[in-house]
């Protein structure tokens, strides 16, 4: 794979100290990569410095192969890089005009701009907002005015700054599903920064993971939520077990997922061959020392116990059952079982409890 | 009593009649305080907005300066530049001591900073993140500020009225450098002064009336663009 962005011990400073320290990092052409991380984790400093906007105090940049030192190069840079901010950051003009803007700057005729513009208005759905006053608009059409004027330039990479920040939730759905599609439809590469699990999950292929500026894991969505190196990302993506499978089959209402070999049954309707997350939530999972006879539950997995960790009121069983599993059960259950590390239990869950998300790739 | 209604009957009078003398001290002083506005414009606008947008050492104290410019006492402003131009002064060779170049000059020295002060707020009052987004969209540096003072118009505006407003009602540094020569240099201000001394209280009440419906005008106009501005 090619890399469009590649960072070389990078550092930003900001009034004495070091507000960003990566050592390497690389964004992949075409790809979706997401940045987590908590607040003040550095991934704002990090997208400006991407865009071009930030000069930094040491380091180097290398754009497409080509090292960025400049302030032409990083001009050279920022005219085929956009960057949407958390803010929508309209001008107080129409919303044609607005999305005009980057067009006005390269100084393009009237005639490509209403071209470009109109293109970009439908893409996001919003065509009939462009006589409208900036101002007038509601958060969510606002957010998609200025996705429209970054996507309208054809970037060859673009960043997103929290993009779904401070949108309720039905806006935020819409987004996310119609911003998937034209990031799959367009293939610009794009590096967003989130702060939401199952954002991360939906949208992206890659996840970076940033703590006090500096990367603290990277790697693909699945190794990420899956093999956290460390208890602060453990905490921070969540204890989820998060299978990667792809959809088998689906008869009445259900779908039979393979995942690791095995078939994993859950409710929902999705094509075959469609590639999917399985995301169970601990408290889902029952174990039970022998395989029950009858259970309403649709998927019985016979585990092996790998480690018992003791939660304030709880026990957290982390199961093989040739994939992982995390169980929650309480500490009498674990001691009415005679459960131990090592122990073989059968391990099971309703089709209920499978949240599905679609995966790309 | 009596002399103040006979003092207004005779205002208007002059006024309807379009008194030529009063007519031509008005066109004066609009012209002077015109073109004192105008340069202000441009200096108060480009520096207000390089202090806004460029972070520098004692920064805050040049903020400090042009606030406090915004009060400059006109008499003081009257006072050095008189010093400036005299005839042995440093810019004496200029020779405009008592000529309307003088209260041109005097009088944008009074309104820049009054233009300064506000577009340096209106520029600082843009989100902070608006400005990396314009260049994000790929504008040039000039660019990115010709958007922002074009985004800011309406303050901007508000900044050339207050500046208009201030120098057209002073009178102190006008009558200094301007002299009051009748048909030259004498403007609203300046002729109020005299004929009030004189006590041709007709005339003076004329150009204050005058004076007023400027003021008012303006502070209408002010008063339209500031109700207008959207809320953030």
């Amino acid at each position: 794979m090619n890399n469009i962005l590649t960072l070389h011990d990078l550092i930003v400073r900001r009034g004495g100290t070091t507000v960003l320290d990566i050592r390497e990092m690389n964004v992949q052409a075409g790809g979706i990569l997401a940045l987590i991380g908590p607040n003040g984790a550095g991934k704002s400093t990090l997208l400006l410095t991407m865009a071009g906007l930030l000069k930094p105090d040491q380091g180097k940049l290398y754009y497409r192969g080509l090292p960025v030192e400049t302030s032409a190069g990083r001009f050279a840079m920022r005219r085929s890089v956009s960057i949407v901010f958390q803010e929508p950051l309209l001008l107080n003009t129409s919303v044609y005009k607005n999305v005009a803007l980057g067009f006005k700057f390269r100084r393009l005729g009237n005639n490509e701009i209403k071209k470009n513009v109109e293109e970009a208005l439908d893409y996001f759905g919003i065509s009939s907002l462009a006589g409208r006053s900036a101002k007038t608009l509601s958060g969510g059409e606002a957010k998609r005015v200025s996705l429209a004027r970054a996507f309208a330039l054809k970037p060859q990479l673009i960043l997103l700054d929290e993009a779904f920040n401070s949108l309720d939730p039905p806006t935020r759905e819409g987004l996310i599903d119609d911003l998937r599609h034209i990031l799959e439809e367009t293939k610009i590469t794009a590096v967003l920064a989130l702060h939401d699990r199952e954002e991360t999950l939906r949208l992206a292929q890659n996840v970076t993971v940033m703590a006090e500026g500096k990367i603290i894991q990277a790697g693909t969505t699945a190794q990420i939520f899956n093999r956290p190196e460390s208890g602060f990302i453990a905490n921070f993506v969540g204890t989820e077990t998060i299978l990667e499978g792809t959809v088998q089959g689906s008869k009445a209402g259900l779908v039979e997922i393979s995942v690791a070999g095995k078939t994993v049954e859950a409710v929902g309707d999705f094509p075959s061959g469609q590639n999917v997350y399985c995301c169970i939530r601990p408290e889902n999972i029952t174990v039970s020392p022998y395989r029950p006879e009858k259970t309403s539950a649709r998927n019985v997995f016979e585990a092996k116990i790998q480690k018992i960790g003791r939660q304030a009121f709880f026990y957290k069983i982390f199961l093989d059952c040739g994939f992982p599993m995390v169980a929650y059960i309480t500490v009498s259950s674990c001691e009415d079982l005679g459960l131990a590390e090592g122990s073989i239990v059968a391990a099971s869950f309703k089709a209920t409890g499978v949240h599905i998300i679609r995966r790309e790739s | 009593m009596e002399l103040i209604i006979q003092g207004i009957i005779k205002a208007f009078e002059l006024i309807i009649s379009f008194d030529p003398e009063v007519l031509g001290i008005t066109w004066l002083s609009l012209k002077i305080s015109g073109t004192a506005t105008f340069i202000s414009l441009f200096i108060g606008v480009s520096i207000g907005t390089a202090v806004a947008l460029n972070n520098f050492p004692g920064k805050r104290l040049v903020i400090s300066l042009i606030n406090t410019g915004m009060g400059l006492p006109p008499v003081v402003v009257g006072l050095f530049v008189t010093i400036m131009i005299w005839r042995s002064g440093p810019l004496g060779f200029l020779e405009i001591l008592y000529t309307p170049y003088a209260m041109i000059v005097a009088q944008a020295i009074i309104a820049t900073p009054i233009v300064m002060g506000i577009s340096l707020a209106a520029i600082q009052n843009l989100h902070p993140n608006l400005r990396l987004q314009i260049l994000a969209l790929g504008a040039s540096r000039l660019q990115m500020v010709w958007v922002l003072v074009k985004e800011s118009k309406l303050p901007l505006l508000a900044a050339v009225m207050a500046g208009f407003g201030g120098v057209i009602s002073e009178v102190g540094a006008s009558i200094m450098v301007g002299g009051n020569i009748k048909g030259y240099s004498r403007v609203l201000t300046t002729a109020t002064v005299m004929e009030t001394g004189r006590g041709n209280f007709d005339i003076a009440i004329a150009l204050g009336i005058i004076l007023l419906i400027l003021a008012f005008l303006i502070n209408l106009l002010l008063t339209q663009i500031q109700q207008r501005q959207p809320l953030r």
